[in-house]
């Protein structure tokens, strides 16, 4: 029955392959909103199933990589009779400028839902310059 | 001979997980699977054995409050609605993949569940609603009486 649900194609778009993986499990992007305002880029990603012990998030030099590890759905005495979605782990690069304050990333995991707050440093953020009358 | 009779009997379940298979295809061609349609969101898994069923969908950063489980005989209807998120003054959005708004799925059920018994629970943006099956739409097992 899990070859059933193998074969049924899901929307979740699979990771490219760069560097294979130790664990024989399909490897998902997560789909990610990033807002950008006066402080901050904020980056939303969404990952079901990924507990806060289960991610990793790296900065080296410049690439942002998230990656979080999810349990495989089983349930005993149960047989599997219908899927629309595979589980599997995700996993994303970005690239960010060191406009950012490299020190200051904070993370939070809420309902499946990875935020991500990259604080804009000092030089990036705006400035308003007032004009003087002389 | 009587032994590979009975052996005859191994093959069934595959037979029917092979239908299943099938209609699962069938179905995925009519509905136009593969691109991404968000009638079909949030996607659905369902497990099921003789006494209940499991439906687990992946529906990340949803209040639960904001989700509403409904059992009708064999239809499962579940809709909910997905804010966006606050993100302050000047907020500029440069990618936006995540579904926003509402959504409603109406799934028919292998068999009817006992709506009384439907017990759903949320954790890490995955939901998963168990449909115990109604005690009288279970299988009998019919006992041959010898005379």
């Amino acid at each position: 029955m899990m070859e059933a649900g193998k074969e049924i194609e899901t929307r979740k778009e699979q990771a490219p392959v760069t560097r294979e993986t130790i664990r024989n499990r399909p490897v998902y992007l997560p789909p990610v909103d990033i807002v950008e305002n006066n402080d901050a880029i904020i980056l939303l990603a969404d990952m079901p199933g990924v507990d806060e012990g289960n991610i990793d998030i790296v900065l080296e030099k410049d690439v942002l990589t998230i990656n979080g590890t999810v349990e495989p759905e089983y349930h005993e005495n149960y047989r599997m009779a219908y899927a629309e979605y595979g589980t599997g782990d995700f996993r994303r690069s970005f690239t960010v400028t060191d406009a950012i304050d490299h020190d200051r990333i904070e993370a939070t995991m809420k309902n499946g839902v990875l935020k991500l707050v990259l604080p804009k440093g000092e030089r990036a953020r705006p400035k308003k310059i007032s004009v003087t009358t002389v | 001979m009587w032994l590979s009779g009975l052996r005859g009997f191994d093959w069934m379940p595959d037979l029917w997980s092979e239908i299943d298979r099938m209609q699962q295809e069938t179905g995925r061609l009519l509905s136009g699977a593969g691109a991404a349609s968000y009638q079909n969101f949030p996607a659905i898994n369902l497990w099921m054995n003789e006494h209940d069923m499991i439906v687990t969908a992946e529906v990340p950063g949803i209040d639960p409050s904001d989700m509403d489980i409904s059992v009708e005989g064999e239809m499962l209807i579940f809709n909910g609605s997905r804010h966006p998120e606050n993100a302050g003054d000047g907020a500029k959005f440069h990618r936006q993949e995540r579904p926003q708004g509402g959504f409603r799925r109406k799934i028919r059920l292998p068999y009817r569940a006992d709506s009384g018994k439907v017990e759903a629970r949320y954790d890490k943006g995955v939901l998963s609603i168990r449909l115990p099956r109604l005690e009288e739409d279970k299988p009998r097992k019919i006992s041959i009486k010898s005379e």
